[in-house]
């Protein structure tokens, strides 16, 4: 089975260019993209349309998102003993240190900055690509579908 | 001002082996070597002969050490509010599943594999270099 990734990211631009990036590259990645943070809690449990959604690999999660704030979503993957194994990489153009110090203290894996210019993004997408996806022992996916808890949670 | 690497690990093959590799890697940290999990948690917490140690940047963990075990030295890591934020990898000779579940359950930032051919371990610090101490924040303290 491919690499799972989920993409938790606003801009389409940006998320083009995510795609492109590890299109790139010859590893067989299943890239899911949610683009606000209510779409991305539910993929994660598995909610309404996302029902039959393949539990991340890895996430890269925006931290400014609608709906629901990244920052937000980072909290409760980290609080759900069903998520928070899996590897959330911030991915956001936030370098404020605030927001850099929050993340660690929610047990954000990693956070990298989104350059602005075009090469140097497609380059730390290939960095992300070449620690993350090929390096890293990521932990292993459940076999089996795991059913989300009824009356999700916000 | 460089990037610190510390390095905990009690195999002094794989202490000299890492060494090489650093050097022939060309990456600019200065790498920190301790041996067992006790020494670890001194060196972090600045304790009697480490109290001018500097904070790693980057903390590169094996999980099976001497006087205290490395799971229990990424526990206390993770749960320092201090020290919490520090990336610590754990390099880990097995794939056993339950090593790195467990790793990942204690909040390692990621495990990764020790290779064993030489130059693969340069290409690991190379790339632990590029993501970690060029990539990531907080980047090393800058100036000085």
């Amino acid at each position: 089975m491919a690499l799972q990734v989920l993409l938790v990211e606003d801009s389409p631009g940006d998320v083009r260019l995510t795609r492109e990036a590890f299109r790139d590259t010859n590893l067989a990645v299943d890239l899911h993209v949610a683009m606000d943070g209510i779409e991305a809690m539910a993929f994660l449990r598995r909610e309404g349309e996302h029902k039959a959604a393949p539990r991340p690999d890895i996430i890269l999660l925006d931290l400014n998102l609608p709906r629901m704030d990244g920052r937000e979503v980072l909290a409760h993957i980290k609080e759900d003993p069903s998520l928070k194994m899996i590897p959330t990489v911030i991915l956001t153009t936030s370098d404020a240190e605030a927001d850099i110090v929050k993340s660690y203290q929610l047990q954000a894996n990693c956070y990298l900055s989104k350059p602005v210019q075009l090469d140097a993004f497609e380059s730390l997408v290939r960095s992300i690509n070449e620690f993350w996806m090929t390096r890293v022992k990521l932990p292993q996916r459940e076999s089996a579908a795991v059913a989300s808890p009824v009356g999700g949670k916000p | 001002m460089q990037p610190e690497v510390l390095l905990v690990e009690d195999n002094p093959g794989d202490v000299r082996l890492t060494r090489e590799a650093f050097r022939e890697s060309e990456v600019t940290a200065r790498l920190h070597v301790v041996t067992d999990g006790l020494e670890a948690v001194r060196f972090l917490k600045h304790e009697g002969a480490y109290a001018a140690a500097p904070r790693p940047d980057l903390i590169l963990l094996d999980l099976n050490l001497p006087r205290l075990d490395g799971r229990e030295v990424l526990g206390r890591i993770k749960l320092d509010a201090d020290l919490k934020s520090i990336p610590t990898v754990v390099l880990t000779t097995s794939s056993a599943e339950v090593d790195i579940a467990k790793s990942y359950e204690l909040q390692a930032n990621c495990c990764l594999v020790k290779p064993s051919a030489f130059q693969a371990l340069v290409c690991l610090v190379r790339s632990l270099d590029e993501l970690w101490l060029k990539n990531a924040r907080p980047l090393h303290r800058a100036g000085g």
